[in-house]
């Protein structure tokens, strides 16, 4: 039996310190449930991704206590981590669950925290990703690991840096025009009219990577409904399936040596999601990558299938990826537009490939989507998710 | 085996693994080979010389790091294979002006003030790269 995506919710991304974590859940979790019309007894277990809420909040054991702010007190509550994947590792378990006959109707989610705790707690915080020994010791941070990646992509596809970081650019002008028009959006009515040299004249914070190339620090979270082909049809005549999934691991980034700009594990998560699917990358009609920085985007395309290792640099410069080019890519603004609420992240991105494939993204509306894919990577390529998505 | 690297390294010695399976190098030691995942590994030193492949100045750090910004974090790719992660032991403003990739480095170790997370709390060892020439 086919699983389905049968409701959605997201809390606007942004700032909130008058929210915990179980409220920005909370607040989401209610309004996937009211989009799915169905009532709170029907959610059988929660599946909840979160990354670092111990460093944030001073919170970790969070799923009991997000059932019980629900009102599902007694069920099953799991708490996934997989760093910025967190979320999406949860959904891919969730559909498993309900693939396998365990549950008809779950819920999945997650929240994060990261504006809130602050510059220098949030940039800790999110080097727990990173190789807690080795890495650690030499003060890598996540914008280093892509700055990194950035200067050797680079050298090895012999692109003058300057040359490169002007392409890359453009990943951040794009997601910011969508993430400019998305009411959900942490950078809504902001930054929609960047230019190129914006982007390179931004505030330098690991070099090559500017202020702009960065995806914000946010609060926020999303959650979605899950339930059996059976169930779906009963509350929903034409629900969202789930076509296929992938997931693959990766250890330190030294680790992986000249690989770190081909992703292997990404590679291997989405040959995985597309075989279960049935499908080639050219049948998806658009995709929700993980954006955190420019060159992510960049690496993510090729890594995915979807261009030649070297050459989506190009693509994006030339607006094969924007919303009315080929392959659009991130149509609510990404990371970088959106923002970036870790554990939120990966549901966020099933939010927007749900309403997308609905025809309901009105302030930017993939023409014609029947298939999307998502993408979610934790740490530096050590935990990826690939989720491709349908409608009949 | 992170102590006994760190330690080694202070020494001026690079500890690395030999896979008696497949001839390649891990470095630092991992309980496996880093290329085919043998246990058949044996302790040895390596040269401690290798070749910038990529690196990045830090201007944001994290907590626990602020007083070192700006900062050169550089992958090494060691004569013997592996790639290393370490500090590139130059002024930030020459790394950021001209193209350090494809410098021949050696590599020493530094101590440093640890930070509430890091797992050695005494201190940390940094390694470092010298470039040479
Ligand atoms: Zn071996």
């Amino acid at each position: 039996m086919r699983v389905a995506v049968i409701g959605v919710g997201m809390t606007k991304f942004g700032k909130h310190p008058d929210k915990s974590l179980v409220d920005l859940f909370a607040d989401a979790f209610f309004e996937a449930l009211e989009d799915a019309n169905i009532e709170l007894k029907n959610v059988e277990a929660i599946y909840f991704g979160n990354f670092v809420g111990e460093m944030t909040d001073g919170s970790a054991n969070l799923s009991g206590f997000v059932a019980d702010e629900v009102g599902l007190k007694n069920i099953p509550a799991i708490r996934y981590e997989g760093a910025c994947a967190s979320s999406s590792v949860a959904f891919r378990e969730a559909v498993r669950a309900v693939k396998a006959g365990y549950y008809n109707c779950v819920a999945v989610g997650g929240a994060e925290k990261l504006l809130s705790a602050g510059t220098a707690i949030g940039t800790r915080a999110l080097a727990t990703a990173v190789d807690g020994v080795y890495e650690m010791t030499a003060g890598l941070t996540f914008p280093g690991v892509f700055a990194l990646a950035a200067r050797y992509y680079a050298k090895k596809y012999e692109i003058p840096l300057q040359k490169l970081r002007e392409m890359m650019a453009y990943v951040s002008v794009k997601n910011h025009k969508y993430g400019a028009v998305n009411p959900k959006a942490q950078f809504y009515g902001k930054y929609g009219d960047l230019k190129v040299e914006d982007v390179l004249n931004s505030r330098m914070i690991c070099s090559p990577l500017t202020l702009l190339d960065c995806c914000p620090m946010t609060d926020g979270g999303s959650a979605v409904i899950v339930a059996n082909e059976k169930f779906a049809k009963e509350v929903c005549g034409d629900p969202v399936y789930v076509l296929g999934t992938g997931q693959a691991s990766g250890g330190s980034l030294f680790r992986q040596g000249e690989d770190i700009i081909k992703a292997i594990p990404r590679k291997i998560a989405a040959e995985m999601a597309f075989r279960e699917a049935k499908i080639t990358p050219k049948d998806v009609d658009f995709v929700e990558v993980h954006d955190c920085f420019t060159i992510a985007e960049i690496i993510a395309l090729e890594a995915m299938g979807f261009f030649e290792y070297g050459t989506a640099c190009y693509a994006t410069a030339e607006g094969v990826t924007s919303i009315d080019g080929d392959l659009p890519v991130n149509p609510d603004g990404g990371l970088i537009g959106k923002g970036h609420p870790v554990g939120a992240t990966g549901t966020s991105q099933i939010y927007t490939a749900v309403k997308q494939l609905r025809n309901e993204f009105k302030w930017n509306q993939v023409k014609d989507a029947r298939i999307a894919m998502t993408d979610t990577l934790g740490g530096d390529f050590g935990t990826l998710v690939n989720i491709i998505l349908g409608v009949d | 085996m992170f102590m006994e690297f760190f330690n080694s390294l202070l020494e001026g010695k690079l500890l690395g693994m030999k896979c008696k399976d497949c001839g390649s190098y891990t470095c630092p030691p991992k309980h496996t080979c880093n290329s085919c995942s043998s246990r058949n590994l044996e302790k040895t030193i390596l040269s401690g010389k290798g070749t910038v492949k990529t690196y990045t100045i830090t201007y944001v750090a994290p907590m626990g790091y602020e007083k070192e910004v700006p900062y050169v974090v550089a992958l090494v790719e060691l004569d013997e294979g592996p790639w290393i992660i370490g500090r590139l032991d130059v002024d930030p403003k020459i790394a950021e002006e001209n193209d350090l990739t494809d410098k021949r480095v050696s590599i020493f170790a530094k101590e440093m003030p640890s930070e509430m997370f890091y797992p050695m709390k005494e201190k940390r060892i940094v390694p470092y790269f010298r470039i040479e020439g």
